[in-house]
């Protein structure tokens, strides 16, 4: 067992755990704080992949922006009856079921695939992927267009967001 | 032309006539009448030429005028109908059309052409009069023309039609089609003016009663062709061997021979048409019509031709019978038509409608010709035939004027009474001279006034017969009914025109217009000298000068000339007594009858006078006896037992059952099965959706949990199916 | 040294414990939490593949930058109704939300 594969599983018994720990609190906030936890270590398992910039990305988008929207969101819609009691609905269940038998299904398709034990490739130390990243996100060959898409689309939520929660009372 | 197209032609000018009058000419009455009176002149004519050359043609009865078409297909041959033109049927229709020219004349004087219209004339009704004011201011009341003017002269016109046929006629069935015609116009004239209640019980009492007659009519021309194959007079009549098989082999019914049957059942059309006793009845009620169509069709032709028609058929009635002797037939002809001669002469005595005692001396004529004929005198009842049709019509005529005549004083006066009732004139000879003479000549023709007039020559060739055959009964039977024919002639005369009058009306009386009195003096002329053409050989003094022409001309149709009877001095005083005398008595009992009086016959015989004004009560009985059952039946039995009972009944009961079964249906298979279909379709659908509808629970993690569920099966499945097979 | 099939399994993993999340929370906000862990996976899986099967090409993390921005403004505007809710409603439990039930 590698350095590498260690803390690969500590990276990754850390995310999952944090992620189980999300779907089941009954406190919200801990939940909230259990994604940033589980977001943290999505953005560990970046780097490990030898995406800088995505980790970093990660961690300034979704735990800085998401997360803390998240909690925001929770503060401003807070009912204290609704906190107490049990968290998940009454068909947890089935959905305890369908989760289990998705990821059973998955596993066993992905395990007949032949490339499911592909190991990693090297890359030479000259290929820079950030750069390749920033050329391709601007290129016009390459992905420009969803590049300036996607900022408009940030926008669109922008406004919609604000339009959707616009308080028609206080004006 | 030959002389059979002109006998073709003669029943068609008034046929056109009516058609014409009918169709375009109704409204205009001048025009109506043009039409009426031209065809009545065009068909004299055409019988004038014809009988002309008739008495010309020598040998007529063995080679008639004849012409005849194929008409009807029956089976492998034609039935042949046509004309014939033989001695009888020539003299025949030389006083046909003479009589119906003079009617046809007389109607537009009759209903009063060129008066004015009626103030409150309606069609239906006899004309009432209309106020005409003259120079002076002073308004009169005057008679008004008649509204249904027109349709008067097309109905007339097709009589004439209708009576032409009958004439010239060669075969039976042609007569009879002649004959019902003329029965339809009769009714139809009869009640001429509908609105009259009495009209319209006249008219369906003359038609059913001769219908009476003419079904058993039609019976006989039915056995007479189902027996010999043809109804043709040339080939049954004149034709030996036909006569003879007819003559001897049985029918079978009431031991007669066919000819005898065929003969009973032909002569009882005659006994309707007629009006013989017990068929009478019609025919005095058959007055309600106005007085032309009376004289026309009740005396000159309609009647006469039941006459005409019974002597047509003579070799029939006499076949089987040796020569001389009679057939039960003959002997049944004779007693009807003796004791119809009597019968009604005794009724003619208590009437005191002036027309009703002319209906009565009609029938009572007629009797004579069929008794005539009964005894197998021929030429004597022809000739009587020839020369009562003449004064017949010229009596009723006659009256007709005289009713005119009481009519304006009726108007004139204003008084309320009956104008036809002799009782209210009198002393209209003054008043109506014309019309006085030429009645006065026709009553004497009637009562066989010796010598000079027509009927004594006929009345007594008939006597004369009778008693030289030796047939008494018949002998005295017609001698009595002589003199009552010439009492009551003689009384009618005496009361009508002699004497002072009676009644106002009856001071203001007027001549009637020329229209009028022409033709009675026409006829007047032929009354008197008719008779002269039928003067016996053996006659003393006159016989002998003119030749017995009639004899010898009628005669002729006949397969064995009829001998003429042996002169006897007997009939011929019988003759002159019983005229003479009856004429008399009338004239001393009636002669001074003053106003408001009642008949002197009434005060010496009270019953027996009532007896016979009700005309021995025959209608009365025959009320009882046909007429109520008649009325049982339609109204009771069959309106409503069988009509609306029995037939209604089923209907109802029908109904009932649909009704029921609708209902059954309905209860049983429309509301429950199909209504019931319809309803579980809707019902079981909102149950489903409502059991289904649960899913929806609007709770977005439930769909996403049932979406991933499905996706997660299908994919299994397609997996399955696709990739690992 | 690390074969792709832990990489693969991990997401698997996540994937499906963020999906129980969006199934079985009650909270609305929860649920989205849920979305935020399934989002994650996938975009681990872009990069993993990425990183396996074809490292010289870019296109793989280029498509996890959209995901990115994505999710981003998904989130926003998903907790703006979840505001816009909790306003008109007073509740964020999504089961509350029923009003398309028959």
């Amino acid at each position: 067992m590698t350095a590498l594969q260690v803390i690969f599983l500590i990276t990754a018994v850390g995310t999952l755990g944090s992620a189980l720990m999300v779907v089941i609190t009954r406190n919200l906030v801990h939940a909230a704080l259990w994604l940033v936890a589980a977001l943290f270590g999505v953005a560990v398992i970046f780097v490990q992949l030898n995406a800088g910039f995505l980790a970093i990305a990660q961690v300034v988008i979704y735990i800085g922006a998401i997360a803390i929207l998240m909690i925001f969101a929770i503060m401003l819609t807070r009912r204290v009856a609704q906190d107490a009691g049990p968290q998940t609905n009454p068909n947890w269940a089935w959905a305890f079921l369908v989760a289990a038998v998705l990821f059973g299904g998955l596993t066993w398709l992905l395990s007949a695939w032949s490339g499911f034990s592909t190991p990693m490739p090297e890359i030479s130390s000259r290929a820079d992927p950030l750069r390749q990243l920033g050329q391709a996100l601007v290129s016009p060959n390459a992905y420009v267009l969803p590049f300036e898409v996607a900022s408009v689309l940030l926008v669109t939520a922008l406004i919609g967001a604000i339009m959707i929660a616009w308080d028609r009372k206080s004006g | 032309m030959t002389t059979e197209a002109i006998i073709w032609l003669i029943p068609l000018p008034p046929l056109l006539a009516f058609f014409l009058i009918v169709l375009l000419t109704n409204r205009n009455k001048a025009l109506s009448h043009i039409l009426a009176v031209g065809a009545a002149l065009l068909s004299w004519l055409g019988s004038m030429i014809v009988f002309w050359r008739a008495i010309r043609t020598e040998h007529l009865g063995e080679n008639p005028f004849v012409s005849s078409i194929p008409w009807l297909p029956t089976g492998d041959s034609w039935f042949i109908i046509g004309v014939q033109i033989d001695p009888f049927s020539a003299v025949t229709l030389f006083f046909v059309a003479w009589t119906i020219l003079m009617i046809f004349l007389y109607s537009v004087g009759y209903h009063n052409f060129g008066q004015p219209k009626g103030d409150h004339d309606r069609p239906g009704l006899p004309p009432h009069g209309a106020d005409v004011t003259d120079a002076h201011g002073h308004t009169h009341r005057v008679p008004s023309i008649e509204p249904m003017y027109s349709r008067f002269f097309a109905f007339i016109g097709l009589f004439a039609f209708g009576m032409y046929t009958l004439v010239v006629s060669d075969n039976l069935l042609t007569l009879f089609v002649g004959w019902e015609i003329m029965g339809l116009c009769s009714y139809l004239l009869i009640g001429f003016w509908y609105s009259k209640p009495s009209a319209r019980e006249a008219m369906v009492k003359a038609f059913i009663t001769t219908r009476v007659g003419d079904v058993f009519m039609l019976l006989g021309i039915v056995y007479l062709y189902s027996v010999t194959g043809t109804l043709n007079y040339r080939d049954i009549l004149y034709s030996e061997e036909v006569l003879h098989t007819l003559g001897s082999t049985a029918s079978g019914f009431l031991g007669l021979s066919v000819a005898g049957l065929i003969g009973l059942l032909l002569f009882l059309g005659t006994v309707g048409k007629s009006a013989q006793w017990p068929l009478h009845v019609w025919l005095p009620d058959a007055m309600e019509g106005p007085t032309p169509v009376s004289a026309m069709i009740h005396a000159a032709t309609m009647v006469s031709a039941g006459v005409y028609m019974v002597i047509r058929i003579f070799p029939l009635l006499s076949a089987g019978a040796e020569h001389g002797s009679l057939t039960t037939t003959m002997t049944v002809m004779a007693f009807i038509g003796a004791f119809t001669a009597l019968f009604a002469a005794t009724i003619a005595v208590a009437q005191n409608d002036i027309k009703r005692v002319l209906a009565y001396s009609t029938i009572s004529q007629l009797g004579y010709m069929v008794a005539a004929l009964g005894i197998g005198a021929y030429i004597a009842a022809a000739f009587h035939l020839i020369t009562h049709a003449f004064f017949k019509a010229l009596l009723f005529l006659g009256s007709g004027s005289v009713i005119h005549g009481m009519e304006h004083g009726v108007l004139h006066t204003g008084q309320h009474i009956d104008p036809q009732n002799m009782f209210n004139m009198g002393g209209l000879r003054k008043k109506m001279p014309i019309t006085f003479w030429t009645f006065l000549i026709g009553g004497f023709a009637l009562s066989g006034f010796p010598l000079v007039t027509a009927g004594f020559w006929s009345k007594d060739e008939i006597l004369a017969d009778a008693f030289g055959h030796g047939h008494l009964a018949v002998f005295l039977t017609l001698a009595l009914a002589a003199v009552l024919t010439a009492f009551y002639t003689m009384r009618q005369i005496t009361l009508t025109f002699l004497g002072k009058p009676r009644t106002d009306s009856a001071q203001h009386a007027k001549e009637t217009p020329w229209t009028m009195t022409v033709p009675l003096v026409i006829l007047a002329v032929f009354a008197i000298a008719a008779g002269w053409a039928g003067i016996p050989e053996h006659f003393p003094a006159i016989g002998g000068l003119i030749p017995n022409w009639l004899h010898e001309f009628v005669g002729d149709t006949l397969l064995e000339y009829p001998e003429a009877v042996d002169f006897n001095i007997i009939p011929l005083l019988v003759s002159f007594t019983v005229a003479l005398g009856g004429l008399y008595a009338g004239w001393l009992v009636y002669r001074s009858v003053p106003a408001g009086a009642r008949d002197p016959l009434e005060i010496t015989f009270p019953q027996m006078h009532k007896v016979l004004k009700n005309k021995y009560y025959f209608d009365e009985l025959y009320d009882r006896l046909f007429v109520k059952p008649a009325y049982w039946i339609s109204e009771i039995f069959t309106s409503k037992w069988m009509d609306l009972g029995l037939i209604d009944g089923i209907l109802h009961w029908i109904a009932y059952i649909s009704s029921r079964i609708g209902n059954y249906l309905r209860d049983y298979i429309d509301l429950p099965v199909v209504n019931g279909f319809g309803d579980m379709v809707g019902e079981s659908t909102k149950r489903f959706g409502r059991a289904i509808r649960v899913i929806q629970t609007g709770r977005v993690q439930q769909y996403l949990i049932g979406a991933l569920f499905t996706i997660a099966v299908f994919s299994a499945l397609f997996y399955y199916l696709v990739f690992n097979r | 040294m690390i074969p792709l099939s832990w990489y693969l399994i991990l997401t698997a993993a996540l994937f499906c414990i963020g999906l129980y999340g969006v199934l079985a929370r009650k909270n609305a906000v929860a649920i989205l939490m849920g979305i935020e862990l399934m989002l994650n996976s996938v975009n681990i899986n872009l990069v993993a593949f990425w990183r396996y099967l074809t490292p010289e090409i870019i296109a793989g993390q280029a498509f996890a930058v959209m995901v990115f921005a994505v999710s981003a403004a998904e989130v926003a505007v998903g907790l703006a109704l979840v505001i816009s809710i909790y306003r008109r409603r007073g509740t964020v439990v999504a089961d509350d939300i029923d009003m398309m039930r028959f």
